[in-house]
């Protein structure tokens, strides 16, 4: 009998870490989205291989969620001055909202085209902010060994988020450039099969059509002010 | 059997309302051909979602125990696991459909019914996969998007598929049926508590929820079906 009553009250114990573990799909997205807010590092010297650097970018990305207070707290001027200073420099913006934006891109005025790239950047940094402070310890991302030419301008690197009950597959396009810190750029990223910049162009080009650019340039800034009312 | 014809009238319902909203569209997503039919289904969707499913998730989540909740969660996703084993089997994909197995095999026992998932703890990860991925697997195309009364998302494959997976769900076994129905409430009530806060997220990124929704399922499902080993490198090389 007692030892009965060890064992339940052991799968109890155990039940909670493992709701702990739990991951709802919610925070699965979360976590995919911050990803992209975890690319902070220090200058590295040579050009990597690309899926070296994402493993790199994602283990620090883990460290920092683990152990920055700011993540934990959910403070949010603090999560989007993070994401800004360690994610963006990362990320070729420019081309995610360009390509975003499909055709209509090139017929925007350089005005009209900085304030697109300014609107999508709130857009997005202020969600991976927010999904930042909900990251799980215990999560880890495992990048799969790539399998492209090394060659290449513009690569796919595959990885997992592992630590839920499922793996939450996450790919990246990286181009190369010299001037990133790391020697690649991230210009477009899927969790489970998504990608953000070809999700976003149906929203883009809907609103184009209907209210024209500056439409579209007004509907974003108008959607981050409420956003950030919340 | 009644179970089935329900589930075969909510089709039949949602082919047909598709069907009269064919003519109404033109120049939207090829792949939606039924949009403004599914604009209206989706908005009938998400008001009873406000209204009763929703709330009622909401207050699961807040007053029942965390305990209770894992539990609930681990015991259903461990018979899903059963019939993902079953579909991962018919794709031929070995380390997927053992994996899975082996997650199935360890809840049903050391796990206690699946009630503790003991699987995700000595690091057996779960690969879902249902019979509208098999059927896309053998190169069954998805056909149009389509909204489901009450269900949401979906394809014309899926949605036909969707029959095939009712069977294949152990828990449809259960009798009398006052249990079972008192189960996939409650399977329902569990899911949907799972995806809370999602629509928080989902209104601040999507200008336009609907179609947000259904390309980023649309999305979901092409990678689902085209996963595994022998497409692997097709997937890298379409972008």
């Amino acid at each position: 009998m007692t030892s009965l009553y060890k064992d339940a009250q052991g799968a109890d114990m155990f039940q909670q870490s493992i709701s702990q573990v739990t991951v709802r799909l919610s925070r699965l997205i979360n976590t995919g989205l911050l990803v992209l807010a975890g690319l902070a590092l220090p200058a590295y010297a040579a050009p990597q291989a690309p899926d070296a650097f994402m493993q790199q970018l994602s283990n620090e990305l883990m460290e920092v969620v683990r152990k920055d207070p700011a993540v934990k707290s959910g403070d949010m001027q603090k999560l989007a001055n993070l994401v800004d200073t360690r994610v963006l420099p990362n990320v070729n913006f420019q081309r995610i909202t360009a390509s975003a934006v499909g055709p209509a891109w090139r017929k925007a005025t350089p005005e009209q085209q900085k304030r697109l790239q300014e609107e999508f950047k709130m857009l997005l940094v202020r969600s991976y902010a927010g999904a930042l402070s909900q990251t799980k310890d215990n999560y880890t991302i495992v990048v799969k060994s790539f399998k492209g030419s090394a060659e290449d301008n513009e690569v796919v690197v595959r990885s997992e988020i592992r630590g839920g009950n499922e793996p939450i597959p996450l790919d990246y396009r990286l181009e190369k450039n010299a001037d990133a810190p790391g020697g690649w750029m991230i210009y477009n990223f899927n969790i489970l099969g998504v990608w953000l910049v070809d999700n976003y162009r149906t929203q883009f080009s809907q609103e184009i059509n209907a209210k024209g650019v500056d439409g579209l340039i007004a509907t974003l800034a108008e959607r981050n002010k409420s956003n950030s009312r919340k | 059997m009644p179970r089935l014809t329900s589930t075969l009238r909510l089709c039949l319902a949602a082919l047909l309302l598709a069907l009269v909203g064919c003519a109404s569209t033109s120049g939207g997503n090829p792949l939606d051909p039924f949009e403004a039919t599914n604009r209206k289904i989706d908005a009938f969707n998400e008001s009873v979602d406000q209204a009763v499913l929703k709330p009622v998730a909401k207050s699961y989540q807040d007053y029942t125990p965390n305990l209770l909740q894992t539990t609930v969660k681990n015991f259903f996703g461990n018979l899903r696991d059963v019939w993902s084993v079953v579909n991962n089997g018919l794709q031929l994909k070995p380390k997927e459909t053992l994996e899975t197995g082996a997650r199935v095999v360890v809840n049903s026992t050391v796990g206690l019914y699946g009630l503790i998932d003991v699987g995700t703890h000595v690091g057996l990860q779960r690969y879902t996969a249902d019979f509208g991925q098999t059927l896309g697997y053998w190169g069954m195309p998805a056909g149009p998007y389509v909204v489901i009364p009450l269900l949401g998302p979906s394809t014309a494959r899926d949605t036909a598929a969707l029959l095939v997976d009712r069977h294949g769900d152990p828990w449809g076994q259960i009798n009398p049926v006052a249990s079972r129905n008192q189960g996939i409430a409650l399977r329902l009530v569990d899911k949907r508590a799972q995806f809370l806060g999602m629509d928080d997220r989902l209104n601040e990124v999507a200008l336009d929820k609907y179609s947000f929704v259904r390309d980023a399922y649309l999305q979901k499902r092409r990678a689902e079906v085209r996963r595994g080993p022998p497409s692997d490198v097709d997937e890298l090389e379409e972008k």
